[in-house]
């Protein structure tokens, strides 16, 4: 517990030096923000641009930032003395997945501010975001492990991060799409935010939500099984 | 200042009942198909500085990292503090401290919080920080970047990480390459003062000054094999095949004499003439030894 206090602390102190990360925290908050107060057209759906926006923070920002963390310190050593100076992998993993867990969820907190909903919907809002949020963490988790370097790890994150970030944008736009994003987790949110004032979760939406909990496991235990964080 | 860190340090009881703090049998590991290390064995006792010289490339990291249970060699015991490197417990493992060839510091923090960091995770409390700092000469830097600091200042920092939990061992992968001679010596006067409070220290280098000033044994490591081990003065004795002294006069001149007693009368009367400049024994440096034993020098690659 110690550890993980002092890795979550650690981080803490390193996220407004590390622009790269920061950058990822604060972005679609900003959007959101900006967008929802400067553009308004008829007929456009209420919290259109919160909705829009907060499904690609899921998609972006836990994803990115989880995967740069522990390649970054996996390519300077760091990740190494750690493990030496008796950090067990799994406070590591606690420590670093808490934080961006954390930081993310105050991001959600900002996307969902900006949204005209009840204090009821608000949490609900919340709860949603950090399902999704945890699912991308995990996938993040996997790619950095997997990586040795940061320029590995954006190689590989860039294309996955398009995919569920902008799977639900693109699904407004085209059936075929729609059909097939709605297994992924980011579609999941995205229309889970869309409908939140009279949200009806079906056991579709419980069932493909589990599933990409359950296969987002499996691809991080894979990735750690044959990468690990061996010293 | 270091009686604060003296009385820090308590008194290693269980390094006492173990003969050797880090003892090697046979060690070899390859990878691929290239060998690394082959059939490597030596000991270490408690409070003593042992140095591996070797060229770039001839297995003196694999060596460290299979010391400090970071890689399992493929044959061999390594033990370290009487237990099988393999299988260091927590408690064990705490007593470790190294400084590796890449630093491993977190470039955006600063001195202190790079130190309070490790202070949290090794459970040392964090008035002992300053004193730390204070001792490696970096206190007054303390809340600079750790970015903009220069090699010798990231090295003195990742040394003072290294022995800030009450070490019992440290292992140093060249502590002092590529830093000027007035960081080199305030390393070395740092690794003194941690050996004069019974630290273990196991250095690899290429500087055979660094390796013949610090060191209480030596082993030359060439391509993976120890070539020679002992006393870096004794196996300089060992291999002075000519033993002879070189004295230069002040006009310039050399005279090499028997360094025997069949010489004592000569060099008094140069001595009485008070017509010396000084006076060399032939006795070979490390590396000439290195070179004798492989044709290859210290630092060249293999």
């Amino acid at each position: 517990m110690n550890n993980i206090k002092a890795i979550f602390i650690k981080q803490i102190k390193d996220t407004l030096k590390n622009k790269t990360i920061f950058i990822q925290f604060i972005m679609f908050p900003i959007f959101t923000l900006i967008m929802s107060n400067s553009i308004k057209i008829e007929e456009m759906p209420e919290n259109f641009f919160v909705n829009l926006f907060a499904t690609m923070y899921i998609g972006m920002a836990p994803l990115t930032s989880m995967a740069a963390i522990i390649s970054e310190e996996k390519e300077k050593n760091t990740l190494r003395v750690l493990m030496m100076s008796n950090v067990k992998p799994q406070e590591y993993l606690l420590g670093i997945g808490i934080y961006v867990w954390f930081i993310c969820i105050m991001g959600a907190v900002v996307i969902c501010a900006v949204g005209k909903y009840s204090i009821q919907e608000r949490l609900v809002f919340i709860s949603i975001m950090a399902i999704g949020i945890l699912i991308s963490l995990l996938i993040g988790a996997a790619i950095g492990t997997c990586s040795t370097t940061q320029m590995m790890a954006t190689s590989i994150t860039l294309p996955v991060m398009m995919v569920f970030a902008f799977l639900p944008m693109l699904s407004l736009f085209n059936e075929t799409i729609a059909k097939i994003a709605k297994f992924s987790y980011s579609q999941q949110v995205s229309l889970m935010l869309a409908q939140i004032s009279n949200l009806d979760i079906g056991m579709e939406t419980v069932c493909i939500m589990a599933v990409n909990i359950v296969l987002s496991a499996i691809l991080f235990t894979a990735a750690y099984k044959k990468c690990g964080y061996a010293m | 200042m270091n009686d604060t860190l003296n009385t820090k340090r308590k008194t290693d009881v269980n390094v006492g009942k173990t003969l050797y703090t880090l003892r090697a049998e046979n060690i070899s590991h390859s990878f691929s198909e290239h060998q690394v290390l082959d059939k490597v064995s030596f000991q270490v006792k408690k409070g003593e500085v042992f140095g591996l010289l070797g060229p770039s490339g001839a297995g003196k990291t694999t060596l460290i990292k299979i010391l400090t249970g970071q890689l399992s060699q493929d044959n061999g015991t390594a033990e370290l503090l009487g237990r099988d490197t393999r299988k260091l417990s927590a408690k064990e493992r705490k007593q470790i401290g190294a400084m590796m060839d890449n630093l491993g510091l977190y470039d955006r923090l600063s001195i202190y919080n790079n130190l309070s960091f490790y202070a949290d995770i090794l459970h040392v409390s964090r008035h002992r920080i300053n004193d730390i700092l204070k001792e490696i000469g970096l206190y007054e830097d303390r809340n600079k970047a750790v970015a903009k600091l220069s090699k010798g200042m990231k090295n003195r920092l990742s040394l003072a990480r290294a022995f800030m939990n009450d070490t019992k061992i440290l292992f140093l992968d060249e502590p002092t390459a590529g830093l000027d001679p007035v960081t080199t010596r305030e390393i070395h006067h740092t690794l003194c003062q941690q050996k004069k409070q019974g630290c273990t220290i196991f250095l690899t280098t290429h500087n055979m000054y660094e390796a013949q000033s610090l060191c209480d044994q030596v082993a030359l490591l060439g391509e993976g094999r120890i070539i020679e081990i002992g006393n870096p003065t004794e196996i300089c004795q060992k291999y002075n095949h000519l033993n002879k002294l070189r004295i230069t006069l002040n006009d310039g001149k050399n005279v090499v004499l028997e360094n025997n007693s069949s010489s004592a009368l000569a060099v008094k009367e140069y001595l009485e003439k008070d017509i010396i400049t000084s006076i060399h024994s032939t006795e070979p440096t490390l590396e000439t030894v290195f070179i004798e034993l492989t044709g290859k020098g210290l630092n060249e690659d293999e």
